[in-house]
């Protein structure tokens, strides 16, 4: 019976690939799939392209395909990645750029055509500008948009495989994707073979936030679990779409049915019905049983037919955030924090700094917990205060900092700490669409 | 007896957009028999208090034995234009940890305490 073997690599842009290596040489596996975008990173890779044309993708993707490679081509293993961002194009010419340097003989396929930016005035005429959370309409005029793009699923990257592509780099694929296309492209599966896919797309929801499959953020007994030294998850996959969980041998990290069914639940919102581009996954049918140390059988997933749209998601300015912490000492610490946000709020009101929202919190008391505090903990040694207003300019943030300084020394006893006086960091608001798939797939290319 | 919650379950927390998404893990049936009962969406959503300014809806997964709770505008704004330090709320299926609930002793063997250690 034919088997395949997939690796995670990152979770995230900013994630390291270090706990993927032994995947590779020891873990024995055929592919290597990483995840690099979420809401947030496209601003960021957005602004990026502002700045360089040339820019607009995770730009560790360079220094990681430098590591990754040479390995890659030793241990027969390919690559996907959408860590194309919203230059998907860009990201490739780096790394022909690096495959030429190393002197070797790979494939790269890129997919793009998930920006949606260039049809937003199509989007409109067609009434398609309407938050799919709340119904309403997103008058798209009134923004500065940063980004609009839509979420694709498998095909484009099982395409992409079938021309022989070594590497796969894409754009705003989803992150379960990266894992599903080979296994839908080694088995075969077809497009309404539900159950498979949406096996296949558990699979990669359990892989696809690298270590939080295999102990980190574990809230059973993380003391037991080696997170120095954790080891990404590995799946061996059958043509069936069922899987064994594993990692590489001598890996720290921890895979087990506990671990496993915090990553399995985590974000999908409704698990009977986990919309994704390629099928509806009925998740909470999974099940989840240890077979062995750190090997976990994972099986029963059912999926129905997939919807006719796809989700996009729109980005536009939304005001910054100026964000003020510092810190007071034991006795009385957090009296004295609270003594200084009044002080602040009255010389905003003196100095006519005006902002559109606020929000207080004391560190090490309820910048968490928020509201839903246990009133016993006041006695603490040592509490910082977090004051961040939504201001309309970037220099507004200075005008903060002016207002924050004097604290230092006309402020209550025992201050240090000054973290930040009034930083400012600009706000992203979002909004969800959903789109006919037809206006979108005729957009999408492979190009290899 | 009454008993935390932190003692009791496993948790893990995400965001999509300005909804926070909860899932709650029983270590056997007869606990997750018991969470079924104690944990209404009502009764979530008054513990939470003003965290949460919209719906709370609950979902089982018997299969792993959990509850998933779906509540919604309850990051601020959401993560990337919330001005929360945990703009994701990342620590906020933490806070559930401190609700207590009642368990007939015979029924909590030591082994389920999950973080007992740090008591």
């Amino acid at each position: 019976m034919k088997k395949i073997r997939i690796g995670a690599a990152t979770g995230f842009y900013g994630d390291s690939i270090i706990p993927a290596i032994p995947s590779i040489t020891k873990g024995n596996i055929d592919y290597l799939c990483f995840d690099a975008l979420a809401e947030l990173t496209m601003a960021i890779l957005q602004k990026d392209r502002q700045k360089n044309p040339e820019w607009g993708f995770a730009k560790d993707i360079g220094p990681f395909m430098e590591t990754l490679l040479p390995l890659c081509v030793e241990h027969n293993v390919k690559i996907l990645t959408n860590a194309g961002g919203i230059n998907p194009l860009g990201a490739k010419k780096v790394i022909d750029e690096i495959i030429e340097k190393l002197n070797l003989n790979l494939k790269v396929a890129v997919v793009f055509g998930d920006d949606m930016l260039p049809n937003i005035d199509e989007l409109k005429e067609k009434n398609l500008l309407v938050n799919m959370q709340s119904k309403k309409p997103f008058n798209a005029g009134n923004y500065d948009l940063l980004f609009a793009n839509a979420y694709l699923g498998a095909k484009p990257l099982v395409k992409a495989l079938e021309q022989g592509a070594d590497i796969v780099i894409s754009g705003r694929t989803i992150d379960a994707a990266q894992f599903a296309a080979p296994m839908i492209y080694e088995f075969g599966w077809g497009w309404d073979e539900w159950d498979k896919l949406a096996k296949g797309m558990t699979i990669g929801h359990l892989m696809e936030c690298s270590g939080q499959a295999v102990g980190g953020n574990f809230s059973g007994d993380w003391r037991s679990v080696d997170l120095v030294n954790i080891g990404f998850p590995i799946a061996e996959v059958m043509e069936s779409g069922e899987a064994i969980m594993t990692k590489a041998p001598g890996t720290g990290g921890l895979v087990s049915r506990d671990t496993l069914k915090e990553q399995l639940l985590y974000e999908v919102h409704d698990p009977y019905n986990y919309i994704l581009p390629d099928v509806v996954v009925n998740i909470a049918d999974t099940c989840l049983e240890d077979i062995g140390e750190n090997q976990v059988r994972v099986y029963g997933t059912t999926g129905k037919p997939s919807t006719d749209t796809y989700k996009a998601l729109i980005g536009y300015a939304d005001g910054y955030m100026a964000e003020a912490i510092f810190g007071y000492s034991w006795p009385d610490a957090l009296e004295k924090a609270k003594y200084a946000s009044e002080i602040i709020m009255a010389h905003m009101e003196r100095d006519k700094l005006d902002y559109e929202d606020i929000d207080i919190s004391y560190i090490g008391y309820n910048s968490m917990f928020k509201s839903v505090i246990n009133e016993h903990d006041k006695d603490l040694n040592e509490v910082f205060l977090r004051l961040a207003i939504k201001v309309k300019k970037k220099g507004d943030g200075t005008k903060l900092a002016r207002i924050v300084s004097p604290i230092g020394l006309s402020g209550p006893p025992f201050f240090t700490g000054l973290i930040s006086r009034g930083k400012a960091t600009q706000l992203l608001g979002i909004c969800p669409i959903l789109i006919p798939k037809g206006i979108v797939d005729r957009k999408v290319k492979v190009e290899v | 007896m009454k008993v935390l919650l932190k003692d009791l379950v496993q948790v893990r927390c995400g965001d999509k957009g300005n909804d926070s998404d909860i899932n709650i893990f029983a270590p056997n049936n007869q606990i997750y028999s018991i969470l079924e009962e104690e944990l209404t969406e009502d009764k979530v959503r008054t513990f939470y208090g003003d965290l949460v300014k919209g719906e709370v809806i609950r979902y089982e997964v018997p299969n792993v034995l959990a509850l998933k709770f779906h509540l919604k505008e309850a990051l601020g704004g959401g993560g990337p234009s919330s001005l929360r330090l945990d703009n994701l709320g990342k620590t906020m299926g933490a806070i559930i940890l401190r609700m207590e609930v009642d368990i007939d002793e015979e029924i909590i063997n030591k082994d389920f305490l999950v973080n007992s250690q740090s008591n």
